[in-house]
């Protein structure tokens, strides 16, 4: 799994099915201190993440699938939780 | 799930089965600010609507081959989606 911070808002009008009615956030990547990584994904969001907060991702299929319930769904990055706190060597990391 | 834009086509006649019908287009994957990034790839069209000069989402891996109308086809990158716009915050 990743972390990210959502930075943004995909719209999709022609899609596959799968992303109909579900929102796609543009994530910033960030690294295991909470450090811009200068990647990002795009990904479909299951937990009403919003605009500027720290997010835990999945990229990778299945797990992906599962989440969305479809065994067929073309989807790969999906978002699972907020972030409240990382904790690293220790020490607390600010996360937004 | 990347951004990429769509700069052409691929034709080709002969293709494995399960292919037949499946369009391929030459995209350049882009960055956050939507700017080019790393090298052009071909992706199958997912969503038989895609043309050059739009911005479209890929999908890469296994996942690619199921936004085809018949699963497990020998596909690595697709378009899902056409993007309206991007929204940052």
């Amino acid at each position: 799994m990743k972390i990210g911070r959502v930075s943004g808002t995909v719209v999709s009008t022609i899609s596959a099915p799968v992303y109909d009615h579900r929102r796609l956030l543009l994530c910033d990547l960030l690294d295991e201190v909470g450090d811009d990584t200068g990647d990002y994904l795009i990904c479909v969001d299951a937990v009403d993440a919003g605009h500027g907060e720290t997010v835990l991702i999945v990229d990778e299929g299945n797990g992906a699938r599962q989440v969305v319930s479809d065994p067929q769904a073309p989807i790969r990055a999906v978002i699972v939780g907020i972030v409240d706190e990382l904790l690293v060597d220790g020490t607390a990391r600010e996360v937004a | 799930m990347q951004l990429a834009e769509v700069t052409g086509t691929v034709v080709a006649t002969v293709k494995y089965q399960g292919l037949e019908g499946v369009r391929f287009l030459v995209v350049q994957p882009l960055d956050r600010e939507c700017r080019p990034q790393g090298r052009q790839v071909v992706a199958a069209d997912g969503v038989h609507m895609a043309g050059p000069g739009e911005m479209v989402y890929i999908v890469g891996s296994r996942e690619a081959s199921l936004a085809m109308p018949e699963p497990f086809v020998p596909v690595d990158h697709a378009i899902v989606g056409i993007v309206d716009h991007v929204e940052r915050s």
